[in-house]
This record gives C-alpha cells, sequence and structure tokens, in this order.
C-alpha cells in the first residue's frame, strides 16, 4: 500500500523510527479499510489525533488508557445489537481493532483485556509493546527486560537497571483458550501481515503481540528500528509463535533461527543497554539475559538444526 | 397496568421498555437486580437485539457502554456507591464524548467504613462530571425518570448521559405499586436513537475522542455547559409531553405548603415522604413549615427554586451527604444562587441519614427547633448534625 493511501495518513507526530507507527500501518495493510480502531491512551493515540487533526483514514475512538478491550466491547456488541435489530444490514460487520502499547496492556489494562477475552467479543487486540511507558518520559512497565535502563529502573550505582523479567503476555491471552494469538514482528511484515489475517478472520477474540522498537526510549538511531527488530527475533530475545485454542498449551514458532545470535548484538545497539557495556561490562549481567533467552528459545523450540 | 415492583425492577422494566441496543453491567448491592432483570429479558427473548455484557467491573461497564454508545447504539447501566466510584473517570468522558448513556445508580455509602446501605455521597460524589442527575422519591417515580432520561439525554440539543439516583433499600428493595405502560405508548414517546454527532462507521470514517490541545479544550467545555443549559429547556418539555401521554406530572423542583412558610426544608429522594407527612403533622399544631423536593439537580434548577424559597426566613438543606470540611453539598448550591438576591432567607444545612440511618420525625423536629433558634437571631455552627451519637465519636 503506498504512503498516499496508507490507513494511518503520513504527517503524524510519532518520533522519527517509530515502531509504533510502523506496526499498526502493517496492521491495518492487512486489516483494509472495513476496520474501527480503538485506541488506547499512549504515544500512539497522542501523536496521531492532535484537534483538528487526525492521521486516521478508518473509524478511530480514544476513551482512556485502561479500557481500549471494553471500549472495543461495547463496539462489537452494538453492531451486533443494530444488525440484529435490521438498523444496519446484516452482512454489515466490520473488523474491530483495538491498539494498545505495553503499558495499556500489561498493566493497567489487563483486567479490562482478561473480560473482554473471556467473554469472546469478536475483536483483535494489538499489543504494541516498546517495553516501557514512552508516553510519560521511559518509566519502566511490567514488559520491560531484564537489564533495560528507564527512568523509574534507572542504572544506578547498585542497582543495574530493571531486574524483574518481562511478563509473557501472550501467553496470558493464550491462558483464555481464545481462538488466536500470536507474536509479530515490524521487522517480519509478510509474518506479521499474515498473522492480522488469520486472526481477522477466527471468530472470537483474538491477540497480537508486535515488538515495536523506540529509538527514543530505548535510545538508538532513528534509522535503526527495523534492524533492531529483526535482531531481538534472530537473538531469540523475541519469539515468533502463534497459538490456537485447538492446544493452547503449544505454540508453533512461526520463524525458527538458524545459527541464532548472540544477545549482545541486540543489546550493544540499545543505550538503554549501555550500562552493561560501559563503564565496566557486566558480563554476569549479560550471561543471565542470555541464560534466560536459551532457556525460552528451548521451551519455544526455536532453533533451527 | 399496575404491578407491585421493588425499585430495582420498576427501573429494568423502565429499561426494557427503551429497548437498548446495549446494556454492560456488574453486579453490586443494592442495584444487582437491574442487571439480572435484563439478563432474564435479554435469555427469555423478551429483549430479542439487545446485548447484555456482563463485564468485569463497573470501569468496563461504563467503558463498554461508551463504545457501543460512539458506535449507535442505545446503552445503559447500572450501579451504586464504590461502582459509580470506580466508573468515575468514565463518567466524564461519557459526557465529554457526548454520548448519552443511561445509568440507574442505587444511591449508597461511600466505604469506608464499607457500608451497603443509603445515602447519597455516591451520585453527589458524581455531580460535576457532566451528567444530568434526577432524584426519584418512589419506585413510580423510578420508572418514569428512567423511560424520561432516554429521550432527555438523546434529544439533538442535549447530548449528554443521564443518571437516574433512587434511594438504596428505601426503595430499591421496597415493594410498591407501580404504573406501568405498554410498549405502544413507549414507543410513541421514545423515539429510536438515531446519532448524527458520532458514528463508528468504515463507510464515513469519523476520529472520536482525539487529543485536546489548549486551543481547542475549552470550546469544548463551554459547548458541554451550553448543552446542559439546552437540558433546562428539554427537561421541561418533555415532562410536559410525559403527563400529557402517562398523566404523571412531574417538575425540576416540587414544592409543598411553601405559600406562607417561615421554614422551607428542600430534600432529595425518599425522604420527601416522610417530610410532607411531618409537614401535615406540624402544620396541624400551627407551625409555618414547607418542602421543596429536588427531582433535578444537574443541571441544576436555580431559576425554578429562588422564587419559591427566597420570602422564607428559613432554608434548611436535609443532606445525606458531606463535602467534609464544608458541609452539605446542596447547601453550597442554594448558597450560590441566593447570595445575590436582593430578599433572601437565612440558610442552614442539616447532615442526617448517613449509611442507612432513618431518619425519624425526631430527627425533623430537630431540624425545625434549630430553625427557630436561627429566626430568634441565634447563630448556630453549620453543618449541624443530627442524631449524631457523640459518646460513640
Amino acid at each position: 500500500m503506498s504512503e498516499a493511501t496508507s490507513l494511518l495518513a503520513s504527517g503524524h507526530r510519532a518520533c522519527a523510527g517509530c515502531g509504533a507507527a510502523i506496526a499498526v500501518r502493517q496492521v491495518l495493510e492487512a486489516a483494509g479499510p472495513n476496520t474501527i480502531c480503538v485506541n488506547a491512551t499512549g504515544c500512539l493515540e497522542v501523536t496521531t489525533t492532535p484537534y483538528p487533526q487526525t492521521a486516521w483514514r478508518v473509524p478511530w475512538i480514544h476513551v482512556a488508557f485502561e479500557n481500549a478491550a471494553a471500549v472495543a466491547s461495547g463496539i462489537e456488541a452494538a453492531y451486533k445489537a443494530l444488525r440484529a435489530k435490521g438498523t444496519i444490514p446484516k452482512d454489515k460487520k466490520p473488523n474491530v481493532i483495538a491498539f494498545a502499547g505495553d503499558g495499556g496492556t500489561f498493566d493497567i489494562g489487563l483486567q479490562a483485556l482478561s473480560g473482554m477475552l473471556e467473554r469472546g467479543h469478536d475483536v483483535l487486540y494489538v499489543c504494541y509493546d516498546n517495553e516501557a511507558y514512552m508516553n510519560t518520559g521511559i518509566q519502566r512497565s511490567s514488559s520491560t527486560p531484564f537489564g533495560a535502563a528507564t527512568t523509574t529502573s534507572p542504572a544506578g550505582k547498585v542497582i543495574p537497571g530493571e531486574m524483574r523479567k518481562k511478563k509473557p503476555i501472550a501467553l496470558i491471552a493464550a491462558a483464555h483458550d481464545i481462538p488466536y494469538v500470536a507474536t509479530a514482528s515490524i521487522a517480519f511484515p509478510a509474518d506479521l501481515k499474515r498473522k492480522v489475517k488469520k486472526a481477522l478472520e477466527v471468530e472470537g477474540p483474538s491477540f497480537l503481540h508486535i515488538l515495536a522498537p523506540c529509538p527514543t526510549g530505548w535510545r538508538f538511531g532513528t534509522e535503526k528500528t527495523v534492524e533492531v527488530a529483526r535482531l531481538a527475533v534472530e537473538t531469540g530475545v523475541f519469539v515468533l509463535y502463534e497459538i490456537t485454542n485447538e492446544d493452547p498449551l503449544k505454540p508453533i514458532v512461526t520463524k525458527k533461527i538458524k545459527d541464532r545470535k548472540p544477545v549482545e548484538e541486540y543489546l550493544k545497539l540499545q543505550g538503554r543497554f549501555r550500562h552493561l557495556f560501559k563503564p565496566v561490562k557486566r558480563q554476569d549481567i549479560i550471561d543471565k539475559i542470555q541464560e534466560e533467552v536459551d532457556r525460552k528459545c528451548k521451551l519455544f523450540g526455536v532453533d533451527e538444526d | 397496568m399496575m404491578r407491585i415492583v421493588k425499585g430495582n425492577e420498576a427501573a429494568a422494566i423502565a429499561a426494557k421498555l427503551a429497548k437498548p441496543d446495549v446494556v454492560a453491567a456488574y453486579p453490586i448491592t443494592p442495584s444487582t437486580d437491574f442487571p439480572e432483570k435484563i439478563a432474564e429479558y435479554v435469555a427469555n427473548g423478551e429483549l430479542p437485539h439487545t446485548q447484555f455484557i456482563p463485564v468485569e467491573s463497573e470501569h468496563s461497564a461504563m467503558s463498554a457502554c461508551i463504545g457501543a454508545s460512539a458506535a449507535g447504539a442505545r446503552a445503559c447501566t447500572a450501579t451504586s456507591s464504590q461502582g459509580l466510584e470506580l466508573m468515575h473517570e468514565m463518567l466524564f468522558i461519557a459526557s465529554g464524548m457526548r454520548l448519552p448513556i443511561v445509568l440507574y445508580n442505587a444511591n449508597r455509602a461511600l466505604s469506608a467504613p464499607i457500608n451497603i446501605w443509603c445515602d447519597h455521597q455516591d451520585s453527589i460524589s458524581a455531580r460535576d462530571t457532566g451528567w444530568i442527575q434526577f432524584y426519584g422519591e418512589n419506585n413510580q417515580e423510578a420508572l418514569d425518570l428512567m423511560l424520561m432520561s432516554f429521550r432527555i439525554a438523546e434529544d439533538p440539543r442535549v447530548l449528554l448521559p443521564a443518571m437516574t439516583c433512587i434511594d438504596a433499600f428505601i426503595c430499591t428493595h421496597t415493594f410498591e405499586p407501580v404504573d406501568i405502560p405498554s410498549q405502544e405508548e413507549v414507543d410513541a414517546f421514545l423515539p429510536p436513537y438515531k446519532p448524527t454527532h458520532v458514528k463508528l462507521d468504515p463507510d464515513e470514517p469519523m476520529t472520536l475522542g482525539p487529543f485536546g490541545v489548549p486551543e481547542y479544550y475549552q470550546e469544548m467545555r463551554y459547548a458541554q455547559h451550553l448543552a446542559m443549559k439546552n437540558a433546562e429547556k428539554v427537561i421541561d418539555e418533555v415532562f410536559v409531553d410525559f403527563e400529557r401521554r402517562f398523566g404523571r406530572k412531574y417538575s425540576k423542583v416540587s414544592p409543598y405548603m411553601i405559600e406562607d412558610a417561615e421554614i422551607i426544608l428542600i430534600t432529595l429522594g425518599s425522604v420527601s415522604g416522610t417530610t410532607k407527612e411531618f409537614i401535615d403533622k406540624m402544620r396541624k399544631g400551627g407551625k409555618k413549615i414547607g418542602m421543596v423536593k429536588l427531582t433535578v439537580l444537574r443541571p441544576f434548577p436555580s431559576k425554578e427554586l429562588i422564587p419559591l424559597i427566597k420570602n422564607a426566613r428559613v432554608v434548611a438543606t436535609l443532606e445525606r451527604n458531606i463535602s467534609l470540611g464544608y458541609g452539605g453539598a446542596i447547601y453550597a448550591d442554594l448558597a450560590g444562587i441566593l447570595i445575590n438576591e436582593e430578599k433572601r432567607p437565612l440558610l442552614i444545612d442539616f447532615i442526617l441519614g448517613l449509611g442507612g440511618r432513618d431518619i425519624t420525625f425526631n430527627d425533623l423536629e430537630e431540624i425545625v427547633k434549630a430553625c427557630e433558634k436561627l429566626i430568634e437571631g441565634e447563630r448556630i455552627e453549620r453543618p449541624v448534625w443530627i442524631g449524631v451519637k457523640k459518646e460513640l465519636v
């Protein structure tokens, strides 16, 4: 889809190299114009809709931070009711897609998300994950990875950044036994779009977790967004998989990795991990990150022989 | 058709008659009968197109109503106390987005300590959220006001959400005879909701709930204020039409025995009935006491109230709420509208009936005595707390 017809128009105020904006464009390219978007409060909402301007060429609503899933539930139910009543044609069934960042999904929006998934609304919930509260200035969320420095998990003299590991949000979504869950990366657009289409085809709720690197918060050059996203997959830091309710306990890896790269290659590109390299190399922390990634890759079966 | 029903059921029947598209609600004592009844109507095919969403919290109840209403649906919900507080953030947004959602609130005290019984602190604390607020005195009023609130909220001149507040247990769980209008009568009174100001339709993409920068925010708030002003007129029109069709008269303020009254008591909700009986008794003893019941609290009925109360010696507000560190909320509203009147009564607020404590004739007598002292020129520290067992404090 060309820039001129993208459903998320150019000219919005997201930072150069914003991974979230790329993620949304890719999702909308797969979903098409017959789509209603719900947006949780966050960078995406703020940068795309400064009144009286909007970057959205599809119907779009923002209500608050923690309730994108509940708002989407209401929209989906409204369309059901209006179809049943005959107010709108029986075949008028737009996609309902909720977009929220990691704060709006992993943390403050988790309850509403769980409710929406459990009740079985026909909604695709997309989490664009940039691993911290970027809109308020890079505070840690429960998505922030082990070792990363944020403004509320700073690299101090005693504590070297975030000391908790990232919450496995897609597995939590899958535990609701819903029709479709997947992870995706903006560096693998064909895989991402295929997953969006699959998610929209199923009846009932689906959940898509997209890693969306943030040059501002992760501190890397704005030209490196896709490169960083690709390295996250190639190092096994972010595993691409999908889960259907045929077996919600068995994620199917959609991108196996041959000769998996060491995590150090991913970490060293980003300022949020700089304290692991300078002034003294914290091999102990890097090793711990590598061990955790190895454990996860083994569990998921990421490595290709 | 007359039926003997609880206040909660009266409100649920009103919602059913309005044929809502979406009802999203969460159980909370004492309003739980409402979602139960709606679920029952849906399960029995009596509301064939309605989507009932048994949400996981009140916050999500209002959020789902907002989504539904923005998509063009008639949406309603019910709650009480902590539930209304959990919704508080969403109440502002429903109003700011100009979504005519209808809410039934069972007036219940707020924690702590946790208490499930009647007072008005919950909805009083929501009075600045941009919702139209009705207070019903009995179960018939619960049904009638709920029904009217759909039409008032959805009027293109208004487009604001509206809540009908009914006293916990005193009305919600008390059986009373209620005249239930027929579906045909209601259909003629309440046209289907056809919004043009909001739409979530891929054929006509619209951006709703954008980022309001300082250059525009204040104008949007002003537009809400104007809508509240319009509601003053629309409420009167709907009250008149309702009386014409259903024979029951409503007004924003209902005076009782005020013509020669030296003392006027201001009431909200079910205590109005008790107060009328009390006045009848006092009148027999020669005391010139009257009452004004407020049915509408937002928009505040200033215009209607001032002429009714300005000639009294003392106006006393019966407050089932307390703005801690200040006093009664109704007192503050009244003081504000009277201060610029040349002739105005003395004004005093009485805090009573909190957390379900009964309001008795003895309490009302104590209030009258205090008012008489004021008339005699004595100074009284306000707010006056009625019935507090000081030995327990």
